[in-house]
């Protein structure tokens, strides 16, 4: 499983690196949809730190569909799929390596949008470094919660808006404990309350995964 | 047709999607190391018949044993890595290059690396190894798809309409090389419009219409 997991993940990195839609597709769309909220609060800072979480998180999220999107086109064309489906490949195996390459995506951008939040959000640079650690978990559980609906709302073959309807309940709850632990590392608090939130549901997605992407697959 | 177990054995195969009927009651055998030709026109069911076959669409009613998995009991996935698929439309990661995916394929069937070169060369992609799927021909696409089947040399080789936009050197390559594979053990099940034209190959035919077999020269 885990082999087959990294094989997929470094197939999908290397599909993204040679097809650049994330450097100048996805990545720019984020930095802007940043800098526009940023332009949207005003010429005063007054009130940009504490709004920062959520803009960063919404931004997150709008990016964050398009890359689940992207992530399951690339596997879209019926003959991609029949010629992968004779290699037989573990689907456990192929769910992780997929949530892997996506969280690494994802992880990737929330880096660049939170320099971006830093520069056009004006968040403290130490209150937004110590909300690293719950950035990366909540990012990782976004890409594991965004792999399997990618799979439910049809692999890339369903309508394009079924992904959001389907997935934005799930994604909810991680949002709000990435927003409340980002608020709380930038007034100096404890973030690990809401970092073990989206702990748990990173575990819960990559099990719910495992045991259902076959099955997903399948129908 | 031999006295061995036949590797395809259908008997009033239905294949039901959404309530129609893509395969209305087939029933035939294909002997191992046998080459079948599924003509018919459009929507007779020739790409439901080979899919069945890979066990990549279900069996609604009737019985199928396919390479020894039954087609309503057995394992689906297990039949899947038996049988090869050509498809007419892209069958790989168009950003990959050739060498890439088939790198892909090898690792994941934990197949020596060193395969690749050898099956490059026996399509004749050798030169276009690093060109992304996406900028070959429709012709060598079909090529990096037999250099794919190659590598994973399966028992079976399920071919969609793999003479579709092939100049006259493609197909007579495409005629030597299943030749070549039928020879070496491996059963071939090929979808075209027509009959096959060629003298080389001397092909059982079924021909398909309304999701039934209506002719068998074999």
């Amino acid at each position: 499983m885990i082999r087959i997991a990294l094989l997929v993940a470094g197939k999908d990195l290397r599909i993204e690196r040679r097809s650049r839609v994330l450097l100048w597709q996805v990545l720019p769309f984020g930095v802007t949809g940043l800098l526009l909220s940023g332009l949207a609060l005003g010429p005063t800072q007054a009130g940009h730190s504490s709004a920062a979480p959520g803009l960063f998180y919404l931004v997150m999220l709008l990016v964050a569909l398009l890359m689940i999107n992207r992530s399951q086109v690339i596997e879209g064309s019926t003959g991609t799929k029949t010629s992968i489906a004779t290699l037989g490949l573990d689907p456990a195996g192929v769910f992780l390596g997929k949530a892997l390459a996506l969280a690494v995506e994802l992880w990737l951008t929330g880096a660049v949008l939170l320099a971006g939040s830093v520069l056009f959000l004006h968040t403290a640079l130490s209150g937004t470094l110590s909300a690293l650690p719950s950035v990366a978990v909540t990012l990782g559980a976004l890409g594991a919660a965004g792999s399997l609906y990618g799979a439910l709302s049809g692999g890339g073959q369903g309508p394009a808006t079924l992904l959001p309807m389907l997935s934005l309940p799930a994604f909810a709850p991680l949002l709000i404990a990435g927003e409340r632990s980002f608020s709380a590392a930038l007034r100096h608090g404890s973030i690990w309350r809401w970092w073990v939130i989206s702990l748990v549901a990173l575990v819960a997605y990559l099990a719910l995964g495992i045991l259902l992407y076959g099955v997903l697959e399948e129908s | 047709m031999s006295n061995a177990s036949p590797v395809v054995e259908l008997r009033d195969a239905v294949v039901m999607i959404g309530g129609f009927p893509l395969l209305s009651g087939v029933t035939v055998e294909m002997a191992p190391r046998s080459l079948t030709v599924v003509t018919g026109a459009n929507g007779a069911g020739k790409t439901s018949l080979l899919r069945l076959l890979g066990g990549l669409i279900t069996l609604s009613r009737g019985y199928g044993v396919v390479s020894g998995v039954d087609l309503k009991t057995g394992d689906l996935r297990e039949l899947r890595r038996r049988v090869g698929w050509l498809g007419h439309e892209g069958s790989f990661y168009d950003d990959l290059s050739a060498e890439e995916n088939l790198t892909f394929a090898a690792k994941a069937l934990q197949r020596p690396i060193g395969e690749i070169a050898v099956v490059l060369e026996r399509v004749g992609l050798s030169r276009r190894s690093s060109t992304p799927a996406k900028k070959l021909s429709a012709g060598q696409r079909r090529r990096l798809g037999l250099a794919w089947l190659l590598l994973r040399r399966p028992e079976t080789w399920l071919l969609d309409e793999p003479y579709a936009s092939l100049d006259d050197e493609g197909r007579t390559f495409f005629d030597d090389l299943i030749g070549d594979v039928v020879a070496g053990g491996a059963t071939v099940v090929v979808s075209a419009h027509d009959p096959l034209r060629s003298d080389s190959l001397a092909p059982r035919t079924l021909t398909l219409a309304g999701g039934l077999v209506v002719g068998d020269d074999g």
